[in-house]
């Protein structure tokens, strides 16, 4: 049995260099195509009438019009007469037909009345919303005696609102029947080999008749795991009219509908001896996502262990979609809750942060010896020693200023299987019913493959997106790198187990004391008694060599747990409350790299994710009508590419991170960014801007409560 | 366009309309306006299209290809769903996020924003016409080597967008490229990438290489 392991540092040819993504050239000519992309023979277009009341009954509804149109070919009643609507844009009835025209003529056809009834959409107000409950509540060590004795202590309140995933590629699918029961579904999806379970549950056919195909997938950020009712109303019109249909969500509902990540508002009192040394932590915290509650509640107090403690969440419900899961789900609400009020209270103890933090790095947890490596990195990446500034000292309109905030993630390996087939010609291929959303993920299983057969990567083959392959996790939680890898290192060691069982004899040796050096299969370090690998693989036999491998499995290749540092640098315009970016720095581990390259891709863009959320980002929901008021791309603000300043990526490697083994790096550096920014600005301004994101009216409505005028 | 031919009225119709169109689309022909204009101006200078579907022939990347459009389809539409030229994405499908961007005669449109009859006449290149994975155009070189790409959806936008960029300024600085590409968004946050793979093409293309 193979030694289950990553190669040592020094004979490694791919794994943890910078390489770049193998769908490049795809991608950047048109040539990838993306579900949304896929149009089959004779295929249907779909649309949805949705419902533009928050919580509203169906009174009428009368769809004969638009069935008697010509061109369409499938009305499918959602929810009809009676039922009660709890979101605004939940879907109604869906249409299709042969081509878009048709289709929103027809949805403009259908005949529909409500009975209006009562919404609540601002749950920051959560005194006033019908129905909420008790999340979470616990306490440790003597939160009261720790508030009595506390030297320094301070009050905030803090909000961060909810916002929208806005995948650029929206949710949908095409589905296509073969007979009665065989469906094909190109969707976007996170989860290519979990998705056929949930169709076929919904369409009662057996979940071996579905395959579920995701080429090339145009976005998710948590959003995408589900078949979602307009999958399965998209499958069952297809069958209805026995053609392929194509049903993509319109932006409105994409921004309202398919992407929230939940609210989170706290009232927090913490307190500290005169040196900075916590003792005391309370909050009260609330927050909604959605007709479903607030989905679990922010771990607070965030990555600081503050040892006497008490903490209560409070699950509000209000008329909008369920959230979905959001990169890092409630850890950007913790880290900005608890990050302002750390830096307020450093304020109060006229500390600099920098030293706050790092007096308190032993309540850090058992990395915290990391976190301090990266809190010195950062700070001299930024130049913070030379450019801090105790909170709203600076001259004239244009304040700058310094902020920082940590972070830490699981990111422990899924369950994932591969196969690995050894051609006599030479080539190698693996196979996984995995899925790369633009994460890298195939570029780092060729990486894996090559690596472990000594080749280059225009030698091997990677076939995903594809639930037809071996089942491999969904890409949530920063799962799916630590996963992939690992699967495919234990297959492609089996399967070279067996290609060195065929040339062993040949080499008159035995099987386990060859290796692979340089390209060639040698007796342990006997060069002159080698083959080729092309030699080799010819040895095999006529018969494709085919191996599997999974994760979890034997050695140690994988790990879980990081930690993160970022610093802000701001500049703050106080006549007109505009903030802008001058820049970022990330830090961040991660455990053994794959591709250096795409690693760090991930970091800056969720640096501008970061700085998105923190400066843009809102779902406005009108409480009066119970609409999202910017349920489109003007107003749902993005930032541009001179939005988010110079940007700046550390990655932690060497011995220490490289034993650990791969570990995900998906959602833990888009955590930190918007507490470091906020951060930033009350650095900047002398007061802290309580809500994110740091909107003009927000600011200068900060600076009138009283900061640096 | 002669304006003198046309009455009063529709030649302020004809200023307002370009007005109100800027840049976006380029020209408009003088059928075009005639059958977009007011009832009374359209009975006596053209007729009225659709709403129905009717024929349009659209020269994309160079070869002219034939469709059956009604006069609402958007051209990304028609490129999209009629053509299965699918390298332009809908995103907003409201000229904000620039995933659509073409050329029309060799200036950037959001296709999402254009009607498909009215980019008749026209050269349309799409992504797809810049260059094949087998021959990169040197911005797509640029874009793979910089990683200014992760999900990719509205990479192929941007491609487009940068190429009608360095059209116009061959030389630019990264301040230049910031304020340049404001009109393309991306969810993913490549932009670390862009600017230093704009920066390389612009380089390249003056050392000599292909920027057609």
């Amino acid at each position: 049995m193979p030694e289950y392991n990553w190669p040592e540092p020094s004979k490694r040819r791919h794994i943890g260099k910078r390489t770049s993504r193998l769908d490049g050239p795809d991608k950047t000519t048109g040539h990838a195509t993306y579900s949304y992309d896929v149009n089959r023979p004779g295929m249907l277009f779909a649309k949805i009438l949705t419902c533009p009341h928050a919580h509203a009954k169906i009174t009428k509804l009368d769809v004969s019009a638009a069935k008697s149109m010509a061109g369409v070919k499938s009305v499918r009643i959602t929810q009809d007469v009676g039922t009660e609507i709890q979101w605004e844009l939940d879907e109604i009835v869906a249409v299709a037909a042969t081509s878009e025209e048709v289709a929103d003529d027809a949805i403009r056809a259908i005949q529909i009345e409500y009975e209006l009834l009562p919404h609540f959409v601002t749950e920051e107000h959560k005194d006033k919303a019908p129905s909420s409950e008790v999340a979470k509540e616990e306490s440790t060590g003597d939160p009261d005696a720790a508030a009595a004795a506390a030297e320094v202590k301070i009050k905030g309140f803090y909000g961060i609102p909810a916002i929208s995933h806005c995948c650029m590629e929206p949710h949908g699918q095409v589905c296509e029947w073969e007979g009665q029961d065989q469906l094909t579904a190109w969707c976007s999806t996170q989860a290519v080999s979990g998705l056929p379970g949930q169709f076929a549950d919904k369409l009662e056919i057996p979940t071996s008749n579905v395959r579920v195909i995701t080429p090339y997938m145009g976005g998710g950020f948590g959003s995408k795991f589900s078949a979602d009712r307009w999958g399965i109303d998209c499958a069952e019109m297809a069958k209805e009219a026995q053609a392929p249909v194509k049903l993509f969500l319109e932006r409105n509902a994409e921004l309202a509908v398919a992407g929230d990540r939940p609210s989170a508002y706290a009232k927090i009192e913490v307190g500290a001896k005169k040196d900075g040394t916590l003792t005391y932590w309370s909050s009260e915290s609330w927050g909604s996502g959605g007709i479903a509650g607030s989905r679990g509640s922010p771990p607070l107090p965030y990555v600081v262990e503050v040892p006497n403690r008490r903490q209560k969440h409070i699950s509000v419900v209000t008329n909008s979609a369920t959230a979905r899961a959001w990169r890092a789900p409630n850890h950007p609400q913790a880290c900005f809750l608890t990050m302002s009020a750390l830096e307020d209270l450093a304020a109060a103890l006229k500390m600099e942060p920098l030293d706050f933090f790092l007096k308190n790095v032993g309540l850090m947890g058992e990395r915290s010896d990391i976190y301090e490596s990266e809190l010195q990195k950062c700070a001299d990446l930024i130049g913070w020693k030379q450019r801090w500034h105790p909170r709203g000292e600076g001259k004239g309109p244009i304040k700058q200023g310094l902020g920082l905030a940590l972070h830490t993630w699981g990111g422990r390996a899924h369950n994932s299987n591969c196969e690995v087939t050894v051609y006599p010609d030479g080539n190698v291929e693996a196979k996984l019913g995995s899925q790369d959303l633009g994460t890298g993920t195939k570029t780092v299983i060729a990486m894996v493959l090559a690596e472990t057969f000594g080749l280059g990567l225009d030698d091997v083959k990677v076939h995903i997106g594809d639930s037809r392959y071996p089942a491999s996790g969904g890409s949530g939680g920063s799962t799916t790198v630590g996963g992939v890898s690992s699967s495919t290192r234990r297959a492609a060691l089996n399967a070279l187990a067996q290609v060195f069982e065929k040339v062993a004899p040949g080499l008159d040796a035995a099987a386990d004391q060859l290796e692979i050096e340089n390209g060639a299969i040698q007796v342990k370090g006997t060069p002159d008694r080698s083959l080729s690998w092309r030699k080799a693989a010819a040895r095999i036999g006529p018969t494709p060599i085919t191996a599997s491998g999974k994760n979890p499995g034997p050695g140690k290749l994988n790990d879980s747990g990081v930690g993160g540092v970022q610093m802000a640098d701001v500049s703050v315009d106080v006549e007109t409350g505009v903030v802008k970016i001058n820049q970022l720095v990330a830090v961040q581990d991660c455990g053994l790299i794959i591709d250096l390259k795409t690693a760090e891709s991930q970091v800056y863009g969720a640096l501008i994710m970061g700085a998105s959320y923190a400066l843009m980002e809102e779902k406005i929901l009108d409480p009066v009508s119970g609409r999202m008021l910017n349920a489109d791309m003007e107003f749902y603000k993005l930032p541009g590419i001179g939005d988010v300043g110079k940007l700046e990526v550390h990655m932690m490697t060497g011995e220490r991170h490289d034993k650990r083994g791969v570990i995900g790096l998906g959602e833990p550096p888009v955590i930190s960014t918007g507490a470091a920014i906020s951060n930033a600005v009350a650095n900047a301004i002398g007061v802290r801007v309580p809500y994110l994101p740091l909107t003009p009216d927000r600011v200068l409505d900060a600076l009138a409560k009283g900061g640096a005028a | 366009m002669a304006k003198e031919e046309m009455g009063e009225q529709a030649a302020s119709d004809l200023s307002r309309r370009d007005f109100l169109r800027g840049g976006a689309t380029g020209a408009l022909t003088t059928g075009l306006i005639a059958s977009v204009g007011s009832p009374a101006e359209a009975s006596s200078h053209g007729k009225v299209l659709g709403p129905g579907a009717v024929s349009a022939k659209l020269r994309i990347n160079g070869k002219v290809r034939a469709v059956e459009v009604e006069p609402r389809t958007t051209l990304l539409d028609a490129l999209r769903n009629r053509l299965d030229v699918t390298g332009a994405k809908r995103v907003c499908d409201r000229g904000t996020c620039g995933a659509c961007t073409v050329l029309l005669n060799g200036k950037p449109v959001y296709a999402c924003s254009v009607l498909a009859i009215e980019a008749q006449g026209q050269d349309i290149v799409t992504v797809e016409g810049l260059g094949s994975p087998g021959e990169l155009h040197p911005l797509q070189a640029a874009f793979i080597a910089n990683d200014a790409q992760q999900c990719g959806f509205c990479t192929p936008g941007f491609v487009v967008a940068c190429k009608a960029f360095l059209d116009g300024n061959p030389d630019p600085t990264l301040g230049e490229i910031q304020k340049g590409l404001g009109g393309n968004l991306c969810r993913c946050g490549t932009y670390a990438g862009i600017g230093p793979a704009v920066l390389e093409a612009a380089k390249a293309l003056k050392g000599g290489a292909r920027n057609a």
